[in-house]
Order: C-alpha cells, then sequence, then structure tokens
C-alpha cells in the first residue's frame, strides 16, 4: 500500500444496522450487518473484501457506493463525504462511482437492448451529443470484449459471460473513478470467470479506476486484488497484502478459510471449522469468532479485539491471541455445544 | 476402473428433452467403495446422467442406453423396482438443500419415512435410529432437531440431513449433486469431510457431481470431465491434475486462479459451451481448443487411452495411440 | 399472537363499520323508501306522517348516530313494510339459502379440487386439456345464464324438474348445480396451477429419489403443499356462503336471503338492507381471519422467522 497518496475511498467506523423481528408475534431486534469498518482504497488498486454468509460484505459494498446511508461513521470520496442517498449530489456523483452485481441477467433490463442500456447512463448524465453517443457504446462494447453487433442483441439472447460483459460496459459508460463488484463472477462457468477476472485486471490497468471485489472466493479475490480483507459478522478480522493472507494468515478464521479451500494438487489435511456461520442476529459476546475459535480464550469472550497492526508486512489483525494479549488457548467448547 | 465387477455400468446412455440432446451417448462403470467425480461446466449434462439413470427425469425425456446396476437393467424397469432401487441401493442428494427438503414435514418424519421404505422399521426403532442418524451426520442437539422444520436449519445443517436421508436406506452409491454449490466454503469443507468419513464407515460408493475442480482433486479417486454430453476425460485424480490429455480438461485447469506465484493473466477458454440446437459437427469441443486440427470436425472422437486407466476423447490423443501401436507392432 | 388477533379484529370491525355507513348513505340518497312503501298515489300527508314515525325526516348525520348506538345495544332495526325486527326477518331466510349453499360448497370442493389435482398430474393430455376447457367455460359463463339455460333444457324442455319455488327437494337440484359449477371452476384450475407449482420443487424430486413410490409422492408431499393455497380459496368460498346466491335465488324463485335482500333494496327497507349486509361483511371477515389463522397452521414457515443465517 502505497503511503502518502490521498486514498480515493475512505469509510471509517463504518456501521449498518436493521431491525429484525423473531416470528410474527416476536420481538423487535436490531441486526448489526455492518459493526465498525474502516478500509480505504487507493486510486488504480483493488481492495478484495472477502467473507461467508453473514459476514457483512455486500452491505459494506453498498455503504462504499453510498447506496445506503451508515448508520454510525462516515464514507468519503476523493475527500468529500458521500452524500445523502437520493439527492441530486448523490445522483450527479454516480457518475464517477458504479456498481457491478452479481446476477447479470437481473442487472440488465429485460425489454431493452444492451446496446440502449449502455448508451443509457450518457443519456441520463448528458454526455456528448446523441450522434456521437452510438460511437462510444461500440466503443464500450469493443473494450469489455463483445462486438459492436452485440449492441441490438437483448439480454436474455446473450450468455452469462456476455451478459456480465454489458454490465460492464454500462458502468465504465462514465469512466468512474471507482467500480464496487459484488460477487460479479459466482454465477458463471469457471471458464467463464477466468475470462472476467482478466477482462477486470485489464480494465483497470487501462482504465485507472479503484475497485473493490466483493466475493466469498479466496483465489479470485487474490487473482484480482492488491490488498485483501477478510470480513466476520460485520468487523474485519484481518487486512493485507493477498499472498501475505493467503500464504500465512494470521487469524484463526483466516487460517480456517484458506485451509478449507479446495485446490488440486493441495495434499495436507484442513483446519476444520465447527458450527455454522453465525447469524447477525445472535452475536456473541466479546469476538464475535470465539465460539469457533481453535485457541479462544476466556479473555476472547469478554472483550472484542481491536484491528490493528501486527507484523512488519503492513498487516493488521483483530485477534487477542495473535497481537499476544493472551496465550493460545484451545478454544471454548462450552460456547461452540450453543452455537 | 475394476471390469470385473462393476457396482453400476452406464453404456451409451443417451437423453434427450423435445429432439435436443442433452448426453450424446455416455460410458462409465463405478466400481464398489469408488469415488468417482464428474466435473463439467453448465449443460455438459453431468446431473443429467444421473437423473436418468434413477429415472428422475420427467416422462417427455427420451432416454437410451443402459444402466446396469449389478446385472440388473433399470432403464426402462418397472415402478417398483425403481422405488427399491432409489434410496435403497443408489440413494441421491441435491444442490440446494433448503428446497430440497419438504417444507412442511419435521426433520425426523422424513428421515423416517426413508427408514421406513428400506430398512423396514416401525414404532420406536425407527425414532432412534432417525437419532443415531442423525448424530452420525453431525447434527448438534439430535433429538430435539428430529422436530424441527427445515426452514429452522441452516443450509449446512439441511445439507446433513439430506445425508442422513440417504444413508437411511444403507445404499451401496451415493450421487451427490452439486452437495456443497449453495453453501460457504468452510461448511463445505465440513460436508466434504463428512462424506469422506461416511464412505470410509459404510464402504459405500460416491459420485460427486460439480463444477469445481478443486473439491474432486480431494475427494475423488477418479475423475470424469464432461463437455457437452459427453465425457472427454476420465483419470485417476493424480494422473487427471499432474498429466491432462484433453485441451478442455488443460484449459479449466490453466483457468483456477493459482494460490501462489506470480499473478499474471488467467488462460481461460474463449467463447462458450455450444447451445444444444447449436452442437457443431464432430468433435463439440472444437470450435473452442487451441489445437484443432482439420479432422476435428469431421467426426465426434472415440475415448481412446492415454494412460494408465486414463482415457481422453481427442483426436490427438488417437492419433498418438495409433503411433505407438505401430511402433510396438 | 395477542396483539395479532388484536389487531385483525380490530381492522375486521373497521370494515364491517365501513360497509354499512355505505349502504346506510347510498341507499338513503338513491330513493325515498317512504314514497316507495306508501305507494305513488298515498296522500302527501301519510307519507309525511310516515317518514316521521321512521325518523326519515331527520338529518342524514342524526338518523346514523342513532343507527349506530342501535347497533351497539343489538338492535338491528325493523322492517319498514311489515314492522317485524329485521334481525328475525333475515333469521327466517338464512336456513333456506344454506339448504341452497352448503351442498354447493361440496359440489365445488368436491368436484373442484379432485379434477384440478388430475389435471396437473396428467399435465398436457387430452384429459387436463378438456378438463381446463370445461373449467374456463364454468367460470366465465354468469350463474344466471346458466341457471336459465339450465331451466330451458331440464324444466321445460324435459319436465324432468321443477323451474322454481321450494317446494320439493327437487326444488334445489338445479340451483344447487347451477351455484356449485362456477365455483368449482374456479377451484380446478386454481388447484391445478397450485398442484403444478409444488411438482416442480426440488422436494418432490427429492422424495422420489428416497424410492416413495408416486402416489405417496403425491399424497403425502405434493397435496399438503398445494393445500396451501387452496384453503385460502376454499376459506372464501365458506365466506360467501350467505351472500353468494343473490343472483340464483332470484332466478329460481328461492326465498332464501338474497331473495330478502332484493326485494328490501327495491323497497328501500331500509333496515333489512343493512342488517343482511352488516351479516354479509361478518361472515366474509370471520372467513378471512379464519384463513389467516389457518395459513399459519399449515405453513410451518409462517409460524417462526429463519433464526440461523445461510451457509
Amino acid at each position: 500500500m502505497t503511503t502518502g497518496t490521498t486514498p480515493l475511498l475512505e469509510a471509517r467506523g463504518l456501521v449498518r444496522s436493521y431491525a429484525a423481528r423473531r416470528g410474527p408475534w416476536g420481538r423487535a431486534t436490531e441486526v448489526r450487518a455492518v459493526d465498525g469498518v474502516s478500509l480505504a482504497v487507493q486510486p488504480g488498486r483493488t481492495l478484495g473484501l472477502v467473507g461467508e454468509s453473514g459476514c457483512g460484505k455486500s452491505t459494506t459494498g453498498r455503504l462504499l457506493l453510498g447506496m445506503e446511508a451508515p448508520d454510525g461513521g462516515v464514507v468519503s470520496f476523493e475527500g468529500q463525504p458521500l452524500p445523502a442517498p437520493g439527492s441530486a449530489a448523490w445522483r450527479a456523483q454516480r457518475a464517477r462511482m458504479q456498481m457491478v452485481f452479481q446476477d447479470p441477467l437481473g442487472a440488465l433490463d429485460r425489454r431493452l437492448p444492451i446496446g440502449a442500456q449502455v448508451a443509457e447512463p450518457l443519456e441520463i448524465h448528458r454526455i456528448g451529443a446523441a450522434a456521437e453517443r452510438s460511437g462510444r457504446v461500440e466503443e464500450l462494447l469493443n473494450a469489455v470484449g463483445l462486438r459492436g453487433d452485440h449492441a441490438a442483441r437483448y439480454p436474455h439472447e446473450l450468455s452469462g459471460g456476455q451478459r456480465q460483459r454489458a454490465v460492464l460496459a454500462r458502468a465504465l459508460a462514465m469512466a468512474p473513478a471507482l467500480l464496487v463488484c459484488d460477487e460479479p463472477i459466482s454465477a458463471l462457468d469457471v471458464s467463464i470467470q477466468a475470462q472476467v477476472m482478466n477482462l477486470l485486471v485489464e480494465l483497470q490497468e487501462r482504465f485507472g479506476m479503484g475497485m473493490v471485489f466483493v466475493s466469498h472466493d479466496l483465489r479470485a479475490v487474490r487473482q484480482v486484488s492488491h490488498r485483501v480483507a477478510v470480513m466476520y459478522l460485520g468487523r474485519i478480522v484481518e487486512e493485507g497484502e493477498p499472498d501475505a493472507v493467503l500464504h500465512a494468515p494470521a487469524h484463526p478464521y483466516t487460517q480456517a478459510l484458506v485451509s478449507a479451500i479446495p485446490h488440486p494438487g493441495r495434499a495436507g489435511r484442513r483446519l476444520m471449522l465447527q458450527g455454522d456461520p453465525p447469524n447477525p442476529a445472535d452475536r456473541p459476546s466479546g469476538c464475535a469468532f470465539h465460539p469457533r475459535c481453535p485457541v479462544a480464550r476466556p479473555l476472547c469472550a469478554r472483550e472484542a479485539p481491536v484491528l490493528k497492526a501486527g507484523g512488519a508486512d503492513g498487516r493488521l489483525v483483530a485477534c487477542h491471541v495473535t497481537q499476544g494479549a493472551v496465550p493460545a488457548g484451545a478454544g471454548l467448547p462450552a460456547m461452540r455445544k450453543a452455537a | 476402473m475394476n471390469p470385473a465387477a462393476p457396482l453400476v455400468e452406464l453404456r451409451d446412455l443417451r437423453v434427450a428433452f423435445d429432439g435436443q440432446a442433452a448426453l450424446r451417448g455416455l460410458d462409465l462403470a463405478v466400481a464398489p467403495g469408488e469415488a468417482v467425480g464428474m466435473v463439467g461446466e453448465s449443460g455438459c449434462g453431468k446431473s443429467v446422467t444421473w437423473l436418468a439413470a434413477l429415472g428422475l427425469l420427467p416422462s417427455c425425456a427420451q432416454v437410451s442406453g443402459s444402466v446396469r446396476l449389478g446385472g440388473q437393467e433399470l432403464l426402462g424397469a418397472s415402478p417398483a423396482v425403481l422405488d427399491r432401487m432409489r434410496g435403497g441401493r443408489i440413494a441421491m442428494i441435491f444442490q440446494d438443500p433448503a428446497s430440497s427438503l419438504n417444507p412442511v414435514h419435521r426433520i425426523g418424519r422424513q428421515v423416517e419415512e426413508a427408514l421406513r421404505l428400506h430398512r423396514g422399521l416401525s414404532g420406536a426403532p425407527v425414532r432412534a435410529e432417525a437419532k443415531r442418524l442423525l448424530d452420525q451426520v453431525g447434527i448438534p442437539d439430535a433429538a430435539r432437531r428430529l422436530h424441527a422444520y427445515p426452514h429452522e436449519l441452516s443450509g449446512g445443517q439441511n445439507q446433513r440431513v439430506m445425508i442422513a436421508i440417504a444413508l437411511a436406506g444403507r445404499p451401496e452409491l451415493l450421487v451427490a449433486d452439486e452437495p456443497t454449490t449453495a453453501l460457504d466454503v468452510t461448511i463445505q469443507a465440513q460436508i466434504l469431510d463428512l462424506l469422506q468419513s461416511l464412505r470410509r464407515e459404510t464402504g459405500m460408493a460416491l459420485v460427486l457431481i460439480t463444477h469445481d475442480l478443486g473439491v474432486v482433486a480431494e475427494t475423488c479417486e477418479r475423475v470424469a470431465v464432461m463437455y457437452a454430453g459427453r465425457i472427454v476425460e476420465e483419470a485417476p485424480a493424480s494422473s487427471l491434475f499432474a498429466a491432462p490429455s484433453h485441451p478442455y480438461t488443460r484449459g479449466l485447469l490453466a483457468a483456477l486462479p493459482p494460490m501462489d506465484g506470480p499473478r499474471r493473466r488467467l488462460a481461460s477458454i474463449a467463447g462458450g459451451v455450444p447451445e444444444p440446437w447449436a452442437m457443431p459437427p464432430g468433435c463439440a469441443f472444437a470450435p473452442r481448443c487451441g489445437e484443432r486440427v482439420g479432422g476435428c470436425d469431421a467426426a465426434a472422437p472415440v475415448a481412446v487411452s492415454v494412460g494408465e486407466a486414463h482415457r481422453a476423447a481427442c483426436i490427438r490423443a488417437t492419433v498418438s495411440a495409433m503411433i505407438e501401436e505401430r511402433l510396438s507392432a | 399472537m395477542l396483539r395479532f388477533l388484536s389487531g385483525r379484529l380490530l381492522r375486521a370491525a373497521m370494515t364491517i363499520a365501513m360497509v354499512v355507513t355505505f349502504a346506510f348513505v347510498v341507499l338513503r340518497m338513491s330513493g325515498d323508501p317512504a314514497q316507495i312503501i306508501m305507494g305513488a298515489d298515498a296522500p302527501p300527508e301519510a307519507v309525511e306522517a310516515f317518514r316521521a314515525a321512521w325518523g326519515l325526516d331527520q338529518p342524514i348525520w342524526l338518523q346514523y348516530f342513532h343507527y349506530f348506538g342501535a347497533i351497539l345495544s343489538g338492535d338491528l332495526g325493523r322492517s319498514m313494510r311489515d314492522g317485524r325486527d329485521a334481525i328475525v326477518l333475515v333469521a327466517e331466510r338464512v336456513p333456506a339459502t344454506l339448504a341452497l349453499t352448503l351442498p354447493a360448497l361440496l359440489i365445488k370442493v368436491g368436484l373442484g379440487v379432485p379434477a384440478g389435482i388430475f389435471a396437473a398430474l396428467h399435465r398436457n393430455s387430452l384429459v387436463d386439456r378438456i378438463v381446463m376447457m370445461l373449467a374456463v367455460a364454468g367460470f366465465t359463463v354468469p350463474s344466471f345464464v346458466l341457471g336459465l339455460v339450465l331451466v330451458l333444457v331440464f324444466a321445460v324442455q324435459l319436465g324432468w324438474l321443477p323451474s322454481g319455488g321450494q317446494e320439493s327437494w327437487r326444488h334445489a337440484i338445479l340451483p344447487v348445480v347451477t351455484l356449485g359449477v362456477g365455483g368449482a371452476a374456479v377451484l380446478a384450475r386454481f388447484t391445478r396451477s397450485a398442484m403444478l407449482e409444488v411438482l416442480g420443487q426440488p422436494y418432490i424430486r427429492t422424495a422420489s429419489a428416497k424410492g416413495v413410490p408416486w402416489r405417496l409422492v403425491v399424497t403425502g408431499h405434493a397435496l399438503p403443499n398445494a393445500a396451501i393455497p387452496t384453503v385460502t380459496i376454499i376459506g372464501f368460498m365458506v365466506g360467501s356462503l350467505i351472500a353468494g346466491a343473490v343472483v340464483v335465488e332470484s332466478v329460481f324463485s328461492w326465498p332464501g336471503v338474497g331473495r330478502l335482500l332484493v326485494v328490501a333494496v327495491g323497497n328501500r327497507d331500509l333496515a333489512v338492507v343493512q342488517c343482511i349486509l352488516l351479516l354479509v361483511a361478518a361472515t366474509m371477515v370471520c372467513a378471512n381471519l379464519v384463513v389467516d389463522l389457518l395459513y399459519g397452521l399449515l405453513d410451518p414457515r409462517l409460524r417462526s422467522a429463519p433464526t440461523r443465517a445461510g451457509g
């Protein structure tokens, strides 16, 4: 991470909760989807957000874009705090930041041809004369690997990979400074995933956008990111260089996550994590991971660790054991049984 | 491959829907206790194969060929024979555990149904055995879970319940159709681990259908790679990853983002899977293949041996095999 | 649970109040009851006297106020034609209406649901298409047309059955059939879609893969799930047991509540009309409430929110 440059996007202490009800006649409870997340995206670099169900990565992605207002904390884009969602200033800022979703078919309007959808941002923000727009659309389609004649096709006439490319072309229409991709390749076939990953890297090199890549797939995140943050139950538990996090994970959760990745040619045995991913509505006390942690100590059940620098490689970890506050324990089986 | 006494043998299995071929001639044998992986992308027919073998396709599907279970022909068998076989000798679990369980029946009832059908149990022993099965698949607090509904359990737990139901009939073969695709990666590891230990305990064979090469690498002894309705390569797992022969297999492996080494552009396979109505003449992979030659479009290549228990359906393999034959003759 | 019920009851009471208010206002605006009941050639003083006796000369909001007060103390007014209590008049007719609507309900459910299930199980076959064609015919043909056609064929041409009145059980056949056919058609169509949707679900495939014989898959796995939406429709049909026969009763001169309603509206017999409407609204609202509760009973997913995240 280069110091001294102003981050393109910076988030500090983000909090987002939802009200939920347990059953038609239950009490209202507050579900904290994001609980104190701070991160930064440098211009022209990619930040990967990794985690499993319920970790809050998708919500974080939306908060970073300003699609939802956080209940706490602030997001700054190019040094300025984000305007409130829905306001005119916010709408104008859409030209600078864009999102790519998991389901390309759902992200495209079924009734409009691709060309019209790619041209739409240009029309909305009134870029260029009407005559120039079709030229720009063709340029964009070519940049993502589609041909000019694809502009007349409807989404259902394209394959999954082609649709995702069309979504990318539309996102790039305004030459945004930031692209947030929420599981952009999960719904695609393996060979198409590789194509789209290559495309994202190439587009970033070409257009210099900053990118946030949200995914549950550590391998894909390693491939496209310059920095990785691992999330668990609304908090960042580890952050660092992709290779460092992948090859020498410091946080017990990251260790389990890395060891769970199935990979051809990998012999060794795994760190098996017990229990299920946690329910944000049933947040454990102290460190959210302690019921499943193989090295947890009583301190972990009482006090939530803070994300701090640990180690010389610019790593940030939130773990009492890793930070040296307590020696490694043997886990808290009583907690695990209840989980 | 043990041709001496296969548990299940599929020969020239073909499936078509409304005239569109989904499976275009598949040959596969599963030995008792063996773990076979079937890998491929969407539309390759890996799920259809086993749905056809178990007679679970809708009646409008046209199925031909032969599926023999220990000598008995399953295709066209009577419903009574099929009902006994399903769950009793071959069990199948599916991809989305949350919607694969009946939402209005309790878990216990769904497990007990399988027990009643295949083990002839009833009354108190049934309940006890259902609890024992839930324990065996690692569901905590099994006694209470028997009374729960599927929507009260997580995806991972529901998949364990599915496995328990599958085990109830003491099957000789378990077909797992993308069992972990809808689950988180740490839960996936748990489920795969569970399948391995169950195999060791019960000695049952496993067919694991997935699109994830990493998953088969860790779980399966033998792997069949499918493309557009055919098996294009079949080999022991170690040989497949060490020395893949078919260009599609090589392409798939190269498309996996590496875990180490410098970050470089992934070698992706150009183009996409052909639609069933626009199948190329000859080899279905030819339009995307980097090693294509003229003969590829003439006819679909037949699988030939390229190594120890290793077969590939590629014209280059055929040619090398012929050359070797000439040389050794 | 208590909060749920009390909320529903409050809304139910409001619905009934709105229906009654609407009827109250419309009836009084659409004609002069005094004039109609007394007849066109009655002397104006008599009409005035009539009005005063029934309080029709008071301002409308005062009349409303009195009426509401009366309802809350159990008095639903009296018929302006013969002075008898409205509620007694209506109660006398209810058995006659039920004598039609209850057997009709049996036909609707007993014919419609099995037809729908059968059509779903044999989708796209000849039988399915015939059943669906009949169903469409059944619910597009208006009940009075069907009734009149039946009368024409069976009473006039063939002379097998009587055309009107309530003298014997044979008189009930044609009206019951008329009522039942339309509802059976609706149920058939609805049950078919519900079954088709359920049969396409993954858990049906799981059941087959377990080795459950097809017959048991349908009865044990598919039907309980398809019953959920179907029961709601049947619930509404139960709700219309009292009100649903207005047209048919008129066509067949059957002396039930529906017929009474038509006559009372014609006469602007305010109390009677309002009483019937109150009864109908109350029945419908009760049926709705029962359906809601039943939904919760049949579908365990509605009883508690999921307590586990995905994964």
